[in-house]
Order: C-alpha cells, then structure tokens, then sequence
C-alpha cells in the first residue's frame, strides 16, 4: 500500500500507473481540472483494489492553489510515499510561433507550473526524509527540434531543475527521477502522425515508470529504447542538426 | 490514432479509420462529431470478429477501446459495471484474484464486453449457461442524436434484446453491467479423449457434457472415410482445489504478415494427423492453467498473420439437432475433398438454453468451425457447396465469423432481421449489414 498524489491524475500515462498501485490497495490523492474526469477516474481505481480516494480540482498554472492543494493532500494522505507530477498539453509549435501570449502559456502549462509545484512539494519531502518525487518531463526536452522546440525547451527546464533537485533531495533519502516518455498513444497525440513501430501504449509505459520508480532510478526512459534513440539524436553535430527537420 | 484498423480476418481488406474516444462524458459529442462529417459509423471495440460485421460503411469508425474503466464493482455480489472497451482478459486480470469469473467465455479473452455483447459470443458451456448476453444485467445504449439509455430485461426490453447479438447497429453500447461466476481455483481440472469418428463424437457428447461446466471438441477436417470427424473431446471443471492465480501474459508473436499463406496441404495435413495421434485413446484427466484451455491460440499474438496479406475466413455454422450428425458428416466430407482447412477444426454442441437476443447465433444443435486461407477458389467453389448443405440442414452460419454469406441465406436464418433492422440506428452500418439487408 502506498499513499499517492498525482497532479493530472487524469492524463492517460497517470492513470495508467495509478491503475498498477491501486491493485496494491494504495490511496490516491488525485488532482486534475475536471470533475467528470476525475470521478471517472476514481470509479476505475476503486474497481481495482484502491483504498481512499481524495479528488481536488484545481488548474496546475493557478500557482496560488498550490498551498492549499498539497494542505488538502497532506491531511488526507498524513504522508506522501510518491507525488507523480503528470499535467502537460502539446502545444501546437506553430502556431506559437505566431503567438507571444500561446507561447508564454504553453510554457507555464509544461514549465513553470511543474517548477512552482516541485518547489512547493520539495519542502514537504525534505521534511517527510523519504518517498519518492516522480515528475513526467519528455524526450523532446533533450534537444531543441524545430517540429515542437516551444514544448521541448519547457521540458528541458523541468529537466534540469529535477536534476538539481535530485541531487538537493539525495541527501535527505528522497527519490527524485525525471521520466522521458517517447511516443505515447494517449488523447494529446492523437491528430499527430506518429510512426507505429515507435508508438507505445501508455499500459506499457506505466508498467516502466511503477518498476522505476520502485528501484529508485534516477532518470528513465520510456519505453527503453528511446535512450539510444536521443543518445543518436544528442550526438548529431550542430552544423548537420540544424539542417534536419527533426 | 492514425493506425488503420483491420477485422480479424483481414478479409475483406478494408483498412478503418479509427476515431478514438478517452471518456465516457466525451461519447456522445465525439460521436456526432464522426457521423456529422462521415454520415453513418460503427462501433469498433478490439478488432476480433473475423468478417466485415466490425467494418463500418464508411470505413469510419468509433474506436472504443480506450473506454477500459471500471464504473462500480461489487465482489459480494459478483456484480461488475465497466466501460464497454474493456478486453475479457482485462476483467480476468481484475476478478480472478477475488475468486470471480465470466460466466461465458469465448475462445479469446482480447474481445471486448461491448464486442461480446454485440455478437452475443457463447463459449465451452454453452449447454449449460447459454450465450454472453444471458449475463448481461444492462447496459447504457447511445443512439445518435438521443440522451443515454439504460437497457435491461425491463428498461427498455426490446432495445436490450436487439442491441444483444445486434452487431453494434442499435446504438452505442458505452458501458454494461454484467455478473460473474465466483470459482474457487483458477485451474481448470480436465478430461481428454481421442474420438475415431463423429458417431463416437455424438455419443461423448451425450454421454459427458451434463456432467461438465465445459465441453468442445478439435477435430481432424482433413481426415477421410471411416476416419472423417476423428478428433480430441475435451471437457472440464473449474477446480475446486488450487490457487486464484491470473494468466501471464502472451510472449510469443508473428512478428510480420508472410506475403503467402504458411498453412498449407502439406502442412496442415501432417500437423492433424499428429495431433490426433497424441492424444490418449482411453479418457485421461489432467489439470491446466485457464488460459491454455480457453484460449490456446492466444498464446500466440497476432496468430492471424500466419495465413499471409490475402488473410482468411472463418467458416463457423451451427446445425439443429436432428439434422446434426448426418449434415456434418456431408460439410466434413466436402472440406477433406477439397484438402483446404483448418489447424483443428472445433465442434461444440450447443444447449438449449435461450438467449435474450434477437440475432444471437446459436441454436440446439451442433457448431463447427474452422479457417481457411482466402482465396477465389473459397468463395466460388467451397463455401456454396458448404452453404448448401448448411441450408437445406435448417443451419445457420454466425455473423461474427462471416465474410461471404448471401442476403438470401442470411435473411432465412435470421428471421428477426426486419425487427433489427427497424430498431437499428440509422448512423450505424456496417459492411456485413449493407451485404446481406441493404
């Protein structure tokens, strides 16, 4: 049994992780923008052997929710075994091009508001000494692709800051890793034409991050493969990469 | 996504365009978004019917696979409410360890509660538990353009009996309630022996399907003369001693289509007669994980790409009791003339239990199925002749499976079509149903 906060509970790869602790009788502490989502969401967990449901609505760019939620969570919860930070959109590159405010917008929706969040939820684990800090960042953070730059670079920070983070938190016993997930066939990729072979399900990327998240390592990659993917997209020299359109 | 989808068959060849939906308060804008901009579409849950009953019209369709959720689950009960794109392997997976089973299980567990309900599926005990849709507590239909409704024996009973073996034309089934079957052990405890001909099948049957939760046969569809129907009866119990333990997953695939059907004469031949060989002569008992006995072939993912890019059929009929015997004697002795087939062809004898639907597929009487790689040939020679004797036996063949039957045949053997066809909704077509009503 584990006690969980998930932020964007309702978001494929979330609950799909969710759904694996809830068969270990876990309690949730889950926080998303609707309703309707979350209740179902809830429902599901239950069904498969989940203790305690709490549901918290809040928007994760409304920063000033941020004390209240995590109060919420902690009086339900007492303690936080894993914090799984999972909100994010994909922006449309684009159009934010075009567009200073969409822009700005899009990077609080997968920057900032996973930085506020994190700096908040720091505290609470430097505090408790142990569990684990699991945030979703994405293999578009490795590099700056001229397909979706605005998202990567977003994720590059949230990245980086785990990276700091982790080394921060160390010290005190608790677990920070950043999960790079690839092609994920989930509601934010459809429209998008993705090549099959490298499409994962976001059953099987789950099962990666509960496994990774349990032996506590430190960045992860999911599915696998794509560490060696990026390895080869890292090592293109600039003259070459900036000639692709990757 | 962008992936196309195909039937189980892939015969015909009519890749759909899936449009996926993640929430069951999403359904009913996504599904008039589809047939606003498609006209009419189809419910597709996890693509294994055989034929073109999952292929919509359009060749646009409302992919429901995401919808896997549990609504409510009662395991004092055995009353489970689920979203209708969850797999029976998904619900296995989730109830075995709570000492629940389904009721009636198909020979896949990768179709989906909407699917099974859709074809009204039947499984190894069917003699005692009837059809899928005999379990089916209710269920909550969209019909294009209307508010949700709740189907049951009394909400709405005549949607409930159509939309039962409807092949999703009645409307959307988004979620079902459905009981369960509580057991003990998920071991099956079973009992295996060699039959040298049908005579002997039929007297098996008779003799040890009452004492059996489940019961089929395999058989030997190229054996000829005295040996024709030779085959393995098989039957079994949920045990009563044992553990709840869920099956592992599936670690083998066919990794890609050959251009060429694998099963061939020469191939198939050798690999029936072996198998029959292999089998003991006097009846043996032996225990086995469920999963081997309901499911062999899904041991083996993506099986189907072994008949090649041309796919195959499935040639599934069921024959009244009287007539039995005599007509699968005749449709045996056609299939080994031809020397096509099958790797086992399965013979099960159906009770008379009725089911709720309206267009469910089994009768009392005796079911035989079995696949073939498509070809002209098939369509133009073979399956008349089967048909033939199907139809002058009073049999019918199951829409699930079926990819050539004519409207004529269809329409005799299922004379409650125009009732279906009144209550279909008028967004939802799918290829079978343009074939043979349209």
């Amino acid at each position: 049994m584990k006690r969980v906060l998930i932020i964007g509970a309702t978001s494929a790869i979330a609950s799909a992780c969710a759904r694996l602790w809830a068969t270990e009788g876990s309690e949730f502490f889950l926080v998303a923008r609707s309703a309707e989502k979350l209740d179902q969401t809830a429902a599901d967990l239950q069904g498969r052997g989940a203790g305690n449901v709490t549901l918290h609505l809040m928007d994760a760019t409304d920063i000033d929710a941020h004390p209240a939620m995590l109060q919420a969570c902690m009086s339900a919860l007492k303690q936080i075994d894993i914090a799984l930070i999972a909100h994010g959109t994909l922006p449309d590159q684009k159009a934010c091009e075009q567009d200073v405010n969409l822009a700005l917008k899009e990077f609080a929706n997968n920057g900032t508001s996973v930085i506020a969040l994190l700096t908040l939820l720091a505290n609470q684990f430097e505090t408790q000494r142990c569990g684990s800090l699991a945030v979703i960042s994405s293999v578009a953070g490795d590099r700056g692709r001229p397909s979706n730059y605005l998202y990567g670079t977003a994720k590059a920070a949230v990245s980086t800051f785990c990276e700091g983070l982790q080394a921060r938190l160390f010290k005190v016993g608790v677990h920070v890793i950043t999960i790079k997930p690839g092609f994920v066939d989930t509601p934010m990729t459809q429209g998008l034409t993705l090549p099959a072979a490298l499409l994962a399900k976001p059953a099987q990327v789950a099962e990666r991050i509960v496994a990774g998240i349990a032996r506590k390592a430190p960045t992860l990659y999911a599915p696998g493969f794509w560490a060696l993917i990026m390895w080869v997209i890292r090592s293109i020299p600039q003259p070459l990469f900036k000639r692709l359109n990757l | 996504m962008s992936e196309p989808l195909y039937s189980w068959g892939r015969y015909p060849q009519t890749p759909q365009h899936g449009h996926a939906c993640a929430w069951l308060d999403e359904l009913p804008g996504h599904m008039d978004k589809v047939i606003a901009s498609h006209a009419t579409s189809l419910p597709f849950g996890n693509g294994r019917s055989y034929g073109d009953s999952c292929l919509a019209a359009s060749n646009e369709v409302l992919h429901m696979r995401s919808l896997d959720r549990v609504i409510a689950a009662d395991w004092a009960t055995g009353h489970l409410r689920v979203e209708s794109g969850i797999t029976l392997a998904e619900i296995l997976a989730l109830t075995i360890p709570r000492g629940w089973f389904l009721p009636v299980t198909p020979g896949t567990q990768f179709a989906t509660v909407g699917g099974a309900i859709a074809n009204d599926v039947h499984g190894k005990n069917h003699h005692l538990r009837g059809t899928f849709g005999n379990h089916v507590q209710r269920f909550g239909l969209l019909r294009h353009g209307q508010p949700e409704l709740t189907c049951s024996l009394t909400e709405n009973p005549e949607l409930f009996a159509a939309t039962i073996g409807g092949l999703g034309l009645t409307g959307v089934i988004n979620w079902a309630q459905i009981s369960l079957m509580p057991i003990t052990a998920s071991q099956i405890d079973s009992t295996v022996v060699r039959f040298a001909n049908l005579a002997e099948f039929f007297s098996l049957s008779a003799e040890l399907d009452h004492m059996h939760e489940y019961s089929v046969a395999w058989i030997d569809c190229l054996a000829k003369g005295a040996d024709t129907g030779r085959g393995v009866f098989i039957v079994g119990d949920h045990a009563r001693y044992g553990s709840l333990e869920v099956g592992q997953r599936a670690r083998l695939q066919v990794p890609v289509t050959p251009p060429v059907s694998l099963i061939n004469n020469l191939s198939l031949r050798a690999f029936n007669s072996a198998y029959w060989r292999l089998h003991p002569g006097q009846p043996t008992a032996k225990r086995s994980r469920y999963e081997p006995f309901f499911y062999p072939l899904d041991r083996i993912l993506q099986w189907n790409r072994i008949y090649g890019r041309k796919g195959f059929e499935q040639y599934q009929c069921v024959i009244p009791e009287a007539n039995a015997q005599a007509a699968l004697h005749e449709l045996l002795t056609a299939i080994a003339e031809s020397g096509q087939g099958s790797f086992l062809a399965v013979l099960k004898r159906c009770g008379d239990v009725p089911s709720p639907g309206l267009l469910s597929f089994p009768m009392s009487g005796t079911s035989l199925a079995l696949d073939f790689p498509h070809t002209t040939a098939l369509q133009e020679v073979l399956f008349p002749r089967l048909d033939a004797i199907v139809r002058a036996a009073g049999g019918r063949l199951y829409p699930a499976k079926d990819a050539h039957m004519s409207g004529s045949d269809f329409r005799q053997a299922y004379p409650q079509w125009e009732r279906l066809e009144a209550l279909r909704d008028p967004s939802l077509l799918s290829r079978f149903w343009r074939r043979v009503i349209l």
